[in-house]
């Protein structure tokens, strides 16, 4: 009751404490002073505080089970463990939105405080775009999803949490994703008064790239995590299913990924000036675009809590009004600067970044089209249609090959003009990665030329960067180590799909299935009580041919509050492989269908997407530590 | 005639105009060949002609329909107007139920039989695709 009023209010206050803000602002903005005011500091932090009040009363009356608040009786149980009251604040529409808004003041915040090199009028100017942003996301969750409805007479119980999103994995997953998505609204308010303030050049991109860098750790690590949780907890043993939810995802991080290649560019050679703002200005774009599909009801899925209009609406006028404005500042202020010179020389540096740029804008299109078509085919007439994995595969696999092929030999490249050096070794990581390629998959069996050109370039780019982590030490090692996690990550992926293999059948308790290379055994079920759900773990002994026995024990549950059937998969991880095993009940309880899946390297698809996001992190600290 | 920078950012464009015509051209035609259609019961009742493509029904599972073997599993989906047989010898989702809900993909193999590939997952006890709603109509 109590803790709902001061988190409504402090949002108000919070509100009405911007427009001071922004008031402040452009007064300093307009005076000759030569620092920033300390009241925009003081005004800043007090932003963030109220957001955090705010945040922290919500989850005070998750943890209460306060069911005269709406968002809880929503969302809650009594009976649900502790972890999962707390999390599940954010694990639905309003409290999501309530995390959005505290980071992005969270962001703003410290970018006032580790910005101080930075000339004044541009960091004026920054918070002042940054406000915009955020006054909108604060009358998006007061007016269309206020957190702290008021109900009567109020509920003894609630309606609880989705049992699926009550899981470790999903616990973490919204606050690192947001801080990626949310990380980009700087980006994007950087840029733009940048080119307003025609700042754009070595220095602001030393200084941008930093928050590049963490957008881009957090997002990669947060996509990785809906991943694991898509692999274990929805039962299909993969990891990526293209599905729409999955691909809005993925598109800010192709972006801010050539992003974060260009500015590279631009923090040495002061060109590309308008792509990087451009690739700024789409990323979060991007970013809101997804929140306005996800949380529209556009797209459906896990994350649709609940379908209102009125949300899809607001968001969508909020989002055209920032693409014209940013749109519409760039056009008036860009100037191309002259005094660069602009030598540009094909094999360089430079234009293996450009193509890099290209590559990713191409999966971006082919990402964009897939999710996007089905939408607008809905719009325009009455036709429902679906895009499956295979309309990706087919697009984005072909191009892989010669990407892979750029990102082994463009890093290799000087600025400017390159001669070729160590060719031999190259031609030589070549011939041996061609003829490893060859005997593996002479071996397996397989003689796909398609398979033999992807993995072979996979590892070239694997030996190279190897060579090169071995040979240069710790000279631009985040490249290479971020450039060695990719190959690995394609390799474990290839493989992976390559060598997985899948049994599917309905058993009973007490039978046998027998296949090509081995035996199912299920020994007996039994039941078990837990707090909030009811289950029945499945005892299953699996022999391969070699018979080394395995026993996995599935579980399905069924929670009471609301009621609903999960199941969840017993996977036995090791190094090479993974063997998983997920059951179901039908009907009845007669059969169970099983789904069994030996997933050859699943392990280093997640230690390499780690090591990827490692690579990011030794370069934010390696600028640190220069300094 | 044109100076050397003048030709090399001429060819630049070119290549550039090339492979994105090419690249958006490449996708669009991928797209007419992955694309899965969706249809209701009563929809494929109507039809003239077969779809041999992949395709997507919706509906929900008739009651007291749905029959087991170590094989397969056979249910009858409804729109509450028409129905149609399905066999399908995969996986099945968490919430697939008789009187709930149901998207199946897959082939037809007459007007009256459905072999299915895939059943899709739902996420949510009280979810139910829009497709599915429009198809047994807002009941």
């Amino acid at each position: 009751m109590l803790a709902s009023q001061i988190g409504y209010y402090s949002l108000i206050l919070g509100l009405l404490l911007t427009f001071t803000l922004c008031g402040v602002s452009i007064k300093d903005f307009n005076s000759s002073k030569k620092n920033v005011d300390q009241n925009i500091y003081t005004l800043s932090f007090l932003q963030l505080f109220l957001v955090i009040v705010s945040f922290l009363s919500l989850i005070l009356s998750f943890v209460k089970s306060d069911f005269s608040n709406e968002t809880v009786f929503n969302n809650s149980h009594t009976t649900k463990p502790l972890f999962y009251k707390i999390t599940g604040t954010w694990g639905n529409h309003e409290g999501s939105l309530l995390l959005w808004l505290l980071v992005l003041t969270l962001f703003i915040f410290l970018f006032l405080i580790k910005s101080k090199e930075q000339p004044k009028k541009y960091r004026i100017l920054t918070l002042l775009f940054q406000q915009l942003i955020i006054i909108g996301f604060f009358l998006f969750v007061l007016m269309t999803s206020n957190p702290f409805n008021y109900l009567f007479p109020i509920p003894t119980e609630g309606l609880g949490l989705n049992p699926i999103l009550q899981d470790p994995a999903l616990a973490i997953h919204p606050p690192l994703l947001y801080l990626g998505y949310v990380g980009s609204s700087i980006i994007f308010s950087a840029s733009l008064s940048a080119v307003t303030q025609n700042y754009i050049s070595k220095e602001w991109g030393q200084h941008i790239k930093k928050w590049i860098l963490v957008s881009w750790i957090f997002l990669t690590i947060g996509i990785m995590l809906g991943s694991i949780w898509a692999y274990y907890e929805l039962g299909w043993g993969g990891f990526w299913f293209w599905d729409p939810v999955e691909n809005v995802s993925l598109m800010p991080w192709l972006t801010l990924t050539a992003l974060l290649h260009s500015i590279l560019v631009l923090e040495r050679k002061t060109i590309l000036t308008s792509w990087v703002v451009i690739l700024s200005i789409t990323t979060f774009t991007l970013s809101m675009c997804g929140t306005f599909l996800v949380r529209s009801g556009i797209l459906n899925s896990v994350h649709t809590f609940a379908n209102d209009p009125a949300r899809g609406i607001f968001i969508l006028i909020f989002l055209f009004v920032l693409i014209f404005l940013s749109l519409g500042i760039f056009f008036l202020f860009h100037k191309e600067n002259n005094k660069v010179s602009k030598n540009f020389f094909w094999l360089s540096k430079e234009s293996s970044i450009l193509v890099n740029n290209w590559f990713m804008m191409y999966f971006l299109s082919v990402v964009l089209i897939g999710t996007v078509y089905p939408i607008f085919l809905d719009v325009i007439s009455t036709e429902k249609i679906s895009v499956g994995p295979p309309f990706y595969h087919k697009l984005i696999a072909p191009f892989l090959a010669p990407f892979l092929l750029f990102m082994a030999l463009g890093p290799k490249l000087k600025w400017i003009k390159s001669k070729i050096e160590d060719k031999i070794s190259s031609v030589l990581f070549f011939i041996i990665s061609v003829a490893l390629t060859f005997i593996i998959l002479k071996n397996l069996s397989i003689d796909l030329l398609f398979y033999t050109v992807l993995i072979s370039a996979a590892f070239f780019l694997f030996f190279t960067t190897l060579k090169e982590l071995f040979v240069k030490k710790f000279n631009n090692i985040s490249q290479l180590i971020a450039h060695f996690g990719f190959s690995l990550f394609l390799l474990a992926i290839l493989f992976n799909s390559i060598l997985s293999s899948e049994i599917i059948t309905n058993i009973k308790v007490g039978e046998k299935y027998n296949y090509n290379k081995g035996e199912i055994f299920f020994e007996k079920i039994e039941e078990k009580k837990e707090n909030n759900y009811n289950s029945i773990v499945g005892f299953f002994k699996i022999t391969d041919k070699n018979s080394k026995t395995i026993q996995l024990k599935p579980e399905v549950r069924i929670y009471n509050q609301p009621t609903i059937i999960t199941s969840e998969a017993d996977i036995k991880t090791t190094l090479l492989r993974d063997n998983f095993l997920v059951m179901n009940l039908v009907k009845g309880d007669e059969y169970f269908n099983i789904r069994y899946q030996v997933k050859p390297f699943m392990l280093w698809i997640w230690i390499s997407v780690l090591l990827i996001s490692f690579g990011g992190t030794m370069s934010l600290i390696k600028k640190r530590y220069e300094k | 005639m044109y100076g050397k920078k003048v030709k090399f950012r001429f060819l630049f464009l070119a290549l550039v105009l090339i492979s994105v015509i090419l690249s958006v051209f490449l996708i669009l035609q991928s797209l007419k060949d992955n694309v899965v259609y969706f249809q209701s019961p009563s929809e494929i009742k109507s039809l003239i002609e077969l779809d041999k493509n992949k395709i997507r029904i919706g509906g929900l599972v008739k009651e007291q329909s749905i029959f087991i073997d170590p094989k397969e599993i056979k249910f009858i989906i409804t729109d509450l107007k028409n129905e149609i047989n399905v066999t399908y010898s995969g996986a099945v989702p968490n919430l697939f139920a008789e009187g709930k809900g149901v998207v199946a993909e897959g082939f037809l193999k007459d007007r009256n039989y459905f072999s299915a590939t895939k059943i899709l997952a739902k996420h949510d006890e009280n979810y139910m695709p829009p497709e599915v709603k429009e198809a047994i109509g807002d009941k």
